[in-house]
């Protein structure tokens, strides 16, 4: 794809964020897709694509009354959001369509209008995982950690420290879900849920939603926000089994994803401003760092408890709090984009002073799915 | 609600694809495949080569022995049919594949679990159909 041909020229997530008991789940995507709409002065007659995950493009095409003639109901997880994006650009630049509205919604703490999910006996997960105990993210996502440590050389509470540093982030945020400082002994003596985690090293529990509209550049300039161009993009799937990944050493489908986006984008590691990593537990932005070729896979854990991603260090890392403190509605990939969108349009919380350039990686199930999508504010 | 039975742990339905791993176990065997072509050893079952697509593939009696790759300890919430906190583990086969599985006859604990420590198969049969292959740290 052409660099910066397309951009964001609207972003919003749900008006409130954490619990919302008043709201169904195609609600919250109404609600976000309204908040979008709204903040790109556009109107629902506007949108002629339209890209969802979980929800079908239907459901959420019809709720709001949108009449799409490009759909995209890519659903590999949390990252689907930065398929879609990718998916988009590409539709865009090939003349599909013109403007693209991708939501994002799940009611994950009060399920309410949460469609239900389920492994059949008969899958593979069903028949070689499942009877094993597997039960739930917790209990999966951690699997491949302690080999991932033995290889590297990566310590306990290094990987504490990724959830003491996004702490520090989330107190600058004024719609984070935990704000109180903690420490790396409060990680380590927190409540076990499947060693090595605990529960500070395991991402919240919330409702909410996000939307994003994405049209072409030459049409951004038009819109009452700073346009944020996408520069690259990159996606993969390795395999719905965290049993069967090629290693647990590093994800094939982050190291593949990630530099398919560097090589798009013609930037260098040294030129990234902002960086997101979808932090669903607090072992994948050390994972996201050696697999997008920050550094070797053996300083990651060194490089965040030198501090290194917190507030005034060189590498600003999930700058709303992340998964870990800022919400996680079950599929967090929407809220890293938003965060990359409002660093570009430089009002964030935490903003980043003169970010230019902001990469944003999510994976999808247990690193079954990943999706990179790298964004500037300069054309 | 002490009439209640038990939950259960989750049960495996084979598929005519993996029939006849299901058949091994409940024999006593643990039945891997090779590719007749280019000699790669795979799981999860399926009735051509992942590597080179060949549809000549073979099923063999693995050898049952293998190291423990990695693990989480789960403590909560835990699964129907287990009590925590017990270990999920990732076993690698002397073959080459890695499979699920919990590791028996063993404490529950960091300490007891260690990586690359040699394991051997142990079936556990849940029904007359279901035989499920689980490790235990290998004697000697």
């Amino acid at each position: 794809m052409r660099r910066n041909a397309v951009a964001v020229v609207g972003a919003a997530e749900t008006t409130e964020l954490g619990v919302i008991p008043n709201m169904s789940q195609i609600q919250l995507h109404a609600d976000a897709a309204l908040n979008a709409i709204a903040d790109a002065g556009l109107k629902l007659s506007d949108i002629d694509g339209i890209a969802t995950a979980v929800e079908t493009p239907q459901q959420i095409a019809h709720y709001l009354g949108i009449k799409p003639t490009w759909v995209d109901g890519t659903s590999v997880g949390g990252c689907s959001f930065m398929l879609h994006v990718r998916h988009a650009a590409a539709a865009i630049e090939a003349g599909l369509c013109k403007t693209v509205l991708i939501t994002h919604a799940e009611s994950g703490k009060s399920m309410i209008g949460k469609l239900p999910r389920s492994t059949p006996p008969d899958s593979l997960n069903g028949q070689f995982e499942s009877p094993f105990g597997v039960y739930g993210p917790p209990s999966m996502f951690p699997i491949p950690v302690l080999r991932y440590m033995k290889t590297h050389g990566i310590t306990h509470e290094q990987i504490a420290m990724v959830a003491v540093v996004q702490r520090e982030w989330a107190a600058k945020n004024p719609r984070a879900m935990m704000k109180a400082p903690i420490t790396v002994e409060d990680v380590l003596n927190s409540k076990m849920i499947a060693y090595p985690f605990r529960i500070l090293q395991c991402c919240l529990v919330t409702d909410g939603g996000g939307a994003l509209i994405l049209t072409s550049a030459d049409r951004a300039k038009d819109f009452p926000n700073k346009p944020v161009y996408i520069l690259g993009t990159g996606e993969s799937v390795e395999t719905p089994m965290v049993s069967q990944m090629e290693t647990f050493d590093s994800s094939r489908a982050f190291r593949t994803a990630g530099p398919l986006a560097f090589k798009e984008a013609g930037i260098a590691h040294k030129d990234v401003d902002h960086l997101m990593i979808y932090d669903a537990f607090a072992h994948l932005p050390l994972y996201g760092l050696g697999d997008l070729g920050f550094m070797p896979h053996e300083e990651t854990g060194r490089f965040i408890a030198d501090g290194n991603t917190r507030p005034g260090g060189k590498l600003p890392l999930n700058t709303n709090g992340g998964g870990l403190s800022y919400m996680h509605s079950g599929m967090y990939g929407m809220y890293a984009l938003q965060e990359s969108v409002r660093q570009m349009r430089g009002i964030a919380p935490a903003q980043v002073k003169d970010a230019k350039i902001s990469v944003c990686h999510g994976v999808g199930g247990m690193f079954a799915a990943s999706g990179t999508i790298i964004f500037t504010n300069e054309k | 609600m002490t009439d209640m039975a038990e939950p259960a742990r989750a049960r495996p339905k084979p598929t005519p694809e993996t029939q006849h791993f299901w058949d091994g176990t409940a024999a006593g065997e643990l039945r891997l495949q090779r590719c007749d072509a280019c000699a790669n050893v795979y799981f999860p079952p399926r009735p051509f080569c992942p590597s080179c697509a060949s549809r000549k593939v073979s099923i063999f009696k693995a050898s049952g022995k293998g190291t423990l790759y990695s693990y989480v300890i789960n403590h909560r919430p835990a699964a129907p049919g287990f009590t925590p906190p017990y270990a999920i583990a990732v076993v690698e086969l002397e073959e080459g594949p890695r499979m699920m599985s919990n590791i028996v006859d063993c404490p529950q604990t960091p300490e007891a679990l260690e990586l690359d420590m040699k394991l051997e198969v142990a079936f556990e049969k849940l029904d007359d159909k279901i035989t499920l292959p689980l490790f235990r740290p290998a004697k000697g």
